[in-house]
């Protein structure tokens, strides 16, 4: 990182002023609990009794076979309690919200995930929760939304502009403006404001950590390969911090190509992005010619976002990460693929990353390694799978 | 040439008056009805114009500023249709013209770029609400050399910083009514004695209090605490309510606001 808050020239703190003090507060208590030892003792005791890590490594030997390239293994985020990563950067959040004092969280969710998380750990903590979550999502995601409600979370619908992610970030913006005293943001992904994209990266990176060890004890040497799907980026980031320093080691990004990069319906905010500032930072964005932002679409209700962590843009930028486009159909035929040959139903955003592994992996000789990380279980998109197959599925 | 925001205040100070600022959101419900809105404002008595510049999304507005920007965005106004529009108004009016937008459009729009084109057709001063003042940086060079006044913004929440934030303001200050977006609100309780205390014994620019504003009494009650007020949602429900024929009840508002103020 060049200067506070920057990657490069990515990054910063571009948000209204009544949110500058919360968000200097924020930074000033994430800089005194990140090294305090109480702070992380509780934090890996959470991390170990309620979430269930380290989630395990697992060397698909099925799939190794079939695609008779690089070794296959699985870094199982599914595992974790609620499904997904998200809960990681969560517990961090939370355990840092309770050491303010603030009394009420706040969260944006997409696909549901991460308001499903935030639900959790409110709960858990005996924290008041309202999850923002666009009108459109909360149609293709009713299950998890009936699950918040569920976990004593309030699910508030956003209808302006798009109904999807984007809005359900402004409106979280908004509530924050009006209730900064109260109110702690919990975002979830490596975006947003300063310390926002470090601090969340910071919660998962235990993801990388976790495979480098893993991985050496069952290996004896670093991957070659690390695949991670990327809408905001949080997985990925995660997945790749430990080894952003291991050259050797390829950190490769899947995006949501949606209907295909060249069509207007996608979320591929690397291939067909560009520069510009929104949602706090400085990084890509899809946008047109006078930054009004896109309307973006995929498959994946985790990946449509029109931007991306501003940690992600200077990878890029650097050519340290490679980031591939991921059609809805190739991630469809990769979600099948991995239930079928591992017996693991993936995230149909975890799919995207199966789906680009599925393309460098036949590439690579029998003696590299290649580790996908699997952020999320596929329970949540067996409807809209079985709806793109053209099944109908009668349980309404 | 002196920045018609300094002489605009000057004249006011000089009369014993306070400046009554005031917003429309350009396009809405098309460019022709913005010229003549305002137009209109400035005919009924506001000093300075602000030109919303819409944006996909704006995320210090409340409803009625993102319903505006939506309506206008739908019409498929841009930015270039915005500096023509206020081209047009240098041919009637003289007085201080600003734009209210998002950092994004600045940037995407080629911030050097942006800055000569406000010279050109003579906009005296933008106001950026995601920009706050740590990155200022991102305008500052080619704000200084083209004379367009960055003008920041004060919260509720900047007690420790709003000396920092007034030095950095050029033209006025805009201080924030409350916590929250824009929009009306029915009570404003912000202790502003307190707020603006520490600028009491400084040479900064005038203050203007706005967010919430929604009528001449309550305009009157924020001048007190400071040089002027500024009125955004008050006039943009005024146009989402009549459309194309919102010239004259806009012009009657005004007149309203002006009375209580100068009362």
């Amino acid at each position: 990182m060049d200067k506070i808050g920057r990657f490069g020239d990515f990054g910063g703190q571009y948000i209204p002023e009544t949110v500058m003090t919360a968000v200097h507060e924020l930074e000033a208590a994430y800089d005194k609990y990140k090294d305090d030892p109480e702070f992380n003792r509780e934090l890996r005791e959470l991390y170990r009794d309620y979430a269930n890590r380290p989630s395990m490594l697992y060397y698909a030997e099925k799939m190794t076979k079939d695609l008779g390239g690089a070794k296959v293994y699985i870094k199982r985020e599914d595992l974790n309690h609620t499904g997904a990563h998200k809960i990681n950067n969560v517990l961090g959040q939370l355990l840092l919200a309770k050491k303010m004092g603030k009394k009420r969280i706040i969260a944006e969710t997409g696909a549901g995930q991460h308001g499903v998380a935030t639900a959790t750990v409110c709960a858990l903590m005996g924290l008041e929760c309202e999850v923002y979550m666009g009108s459109t999502d909360m149609e293709r995601q009713s299950l998890n939304v009936y699950r918040m409600n569920l976990l004593g979370a309030k699910v508030t619908g956003v209808n302006s502009g798009t109904a999807t992610l984007k809005d359900a970030i402004n409106e979280a913006f908004r509530d924050w403006c009006s209730n900064i005293d109260t109110t702690f943001y919990c975002i979830g992904s490596v975006m947003g404001p300063h310390p926002y994209p470090t601090m969340v990266r910071d919660f998962q990176k235990i993801i990388s950590e976790e495979i480098k060890a893993q991985l050496m004890e069952k290996e004896g040497r670093l991957p070659d390969a690390v695949v991670a799907c990327v809408g905001g980026g949080s997985n990925a980031m995660g997945a790749f911090y430990d080894f952003i320093e291991d050259k050797s080691v390829r950190l490769i990004g899947a995006e949501a190509a949606g209907r295909g990069v060249d069509t207007p319906e996608h979320a591929a905010t690397i291939a067909k992005g560009d520069l510009g500032i929104f949602h706090g930072m400085k990084s890509l964005f899809l946008q047109n010619e006078y930054g009004q932002i896109d309307e973006v679409y995929s498959i994946s209700a985790g990946l449509d976002y029109p931007g991306i962590g501003p940690e992600h843009a200077y990878l890029h930028s650097t050519g340290r990460a490679d980031y591939f486009s991921i059609t809805d159909e190739e991630a469809v035929q990769a979600f099948e693929y991995l239930s079928k040959t591992e017996g693991v139903i993936p995230a149909i955003e975890s799919a995207h990353a199966v789906a680009a592994a599925m393309k460098v992996i036949p590439q690579m000789s029998k003696d590299q390694i290649v580790v996908i990380n699997l952020s999320g279980r596929g329970d949540k998109d067996v409807y809209s799978i079985a709806r793109y197959r053209g099944v109908e599925l009668d349980e309404k | 040439m002196k920045n018609r925001i300094d002489a605009c205040f000057e004249a006011l100070k000089a009369e014993g008056r306070k400046a009554l600022v005031t917003f429309v959101t350009a396009g809405d419900p098309d460019l022709a009805a913005t010229e003549d809105i305002v137009l209109e404002m400035f005919d009924k008595g506001a000093d300075i114009v602000e030109i919303g510049v819409p944006f996909s999304d704006p995320i210090a507005e409340g409803g009625t500023i993102q319903r505006a920007s939506l309506r206008s965005l739908k019409n498929g106004t841009n930015l270039d249709q915005i500096f023509e529009l206020v081209s047009r108004l240098r041919d009637t009016t003289d007085k201080p013209i600003l734009l209210m937008m998002y950092i994004n459009t600045v940037y995407r729009y080629g911030t050097e770029r942006f800055f000569e084109n406000c010279k050109n057709v003579q906009i005296d001063g933008v106001i950026i609400p995601d920009m706050p003042f740590e990155e200022r940086d991102e305008v500052k060079e080619y704000a200084d050399k083209t004379g367009v006044y960055s003008i920041y913004l004060a919260a509720p929440t900047s007690k420790e910083r709003i000396s920092m934030i007034a030095a950095e303001s050029k033209g006025f200050l805009y201080i924030v009514s409350s916590l929250g977006v824009t929009g009306t609100r029915s009570e404003i309780t912000t202790d502003f004695n307190e707020l603006l205390a520490p600028l009491r014994d400084g040479d900064y620019v005038p203050g203007c209090i706005g967010f919430g504003i929604s009528n001449g009494e309550q305009a009157r009650k924020m001048a007190d605490y400071c040089d002027g007020c500024i009125i955004g949602s008050a006039i943009v429900n005024i146009v989402e309510k009549y459309g194309k024929d919102s010239v004259q009840p806009v012009g009657e508002f005004i007149s309203s606001v002006r009375e209580a103020l100068d009362a």
